[in-house]
């Protein structure tokens, strides 16, 4: 399926939730949707027949100094297609609804974005720090970060 | 075909102490025979955290065959008494490596290998979460530098070690 085409689908079912496509410079382009709905839209596009998206292949943390972002690289297996979905988040208490019941491999990659950008996803079966070591202060992947001076004793 | 007599004979072994009395006497202070027989036997430690254990290893099987200088692996910290550091130290495994040096028996000693374990390598700069050396947090005898080091540069640190260990005082008065 076209991203113009999926847009509109998504459009029609969700309405002011889906709020724009992103195609320009992006492969694939990206449905941005609003951040409170992203959990059904990830629901309505893994079991809509037409869109079959199966394997979620990424999710990453994005900071963008103004605000948060994040984003999901979606492929399905069977139309081989693929699409991006992206929710932009405010820079103060960032969170979102977790997609891992959706996709049980979004958990690790959730606490991968909520280790490093602090970005908390709401419902999550397990969200605790998965690199950094669990008594860590700070979010290291923010463009804010200030470094530590020591940890443990240890000069960082 | 004939065959003489001297062709079919086999030469007997050498009888075990024909050599004479001295073959058997070392003389030396003890200490020389303590060091000689901890520096012939070093074990080290199975460990490693990036590409350097790679190199560790090769260092370790046939081709470059590390077990020639007495140097074999073990699995245990409590059988070991050599610490190759090989790879990089974040601060989380920091603790690890210093729980793991804590569980060796003396007298141990530390290979740093490598830049990263050396200084932090690579990531001396702008690295929130890597130690920057891993003199940082246990004490290094030997360092050798390399991103990785060869076998060779590895088997030369381990030989230097050995010639610390050489000068080593264990029952002789320290100067």
């Amino acid at each position: 399926m076209e991203p113009q085409a999926l847009f509109d689908a998504v459009k029609a079912k969700f309405g002011d939730s889906a709020l724009e496509l992103q195609s320009a410079g992006c492969r694939p382009a990206f449905v941005v949707v609003a951040p409170g709905s992203i959990a059904d839209v990830a629901r309505f596009l893994r079991d809509d027949p037409a869109m079959r998206f199966d394997s979620l292949m990424c999710l990453s943390g994005v900071d963008t100094k103004d605000r948060f972002a994040v984003a999901c690289h979606l492929y399905s297996m069977q139309h081989r297609h693929a699409i991006g979905l992206k929710a932009y988040l405010p820079k103060e208490n960032p969170s979102l609804p977790s997609l891992d019941a959706v996709w049980p491999a979004a958990n690790f990659m959730e606490r991968e974005a909520f280790d490093l950008y602090g970005i908390v996803f709401q419902g999550s079966k397990d969200l605790r720090r998965i690199l950094l070591p669990e008594d860590w202060e700070g979010h290291p992947l923010r463009k804010d970060y200030k470094y530590p001076e020591s940890y443990h004793g240890i000069k960082v | 075909m004939t065959r003489g007599p001297a062709q079919g004979a086999i030469a007997s072994p050498p009888v075990p102490g024909s050599a004479g009395p001295e073959a058997h006497v070392m003389v030396g202070s003890a200490d020389m025979f303590v060091n000689w027989s901890r520096k012939s036997s070093l074990w080290y430690l199975l460990f490693a955290t990036a590409c350097c254990g790679i190199e560790l290893m090769q260092t370790g099987a046939s081709r470059y065959d590390l077990d020639r200088f007495g140097a074999v692996f073990r699995a245990s910290p409590r059988q070991s008494d050599l610490m190759i550091v090989a790879g990089t130290i974040t601060h989380k495994m920091a603790e690890r490596v210093k729980r793991l040096y804590d569980q060796m028996p003396e007298p141990k000693f530390v290979i740093s290998m490598g830049s990263c374990a050396n200084t932090g390598g690579p990531f001396y700069k702008d690295s929130y979460c890597v130690v920057k050396g891993v003199d940082l947090i246990i004490p290094v005898d030997v360092y050798v530098p390399g991103c990785p080091p060869r076998p060779e540069a590895l088997i030369d640190g381990i030989l230097q070690l050995q010639k610390i260990i050489e000068q080593k005082r264990n029952f002789a008065k320290k100067v």
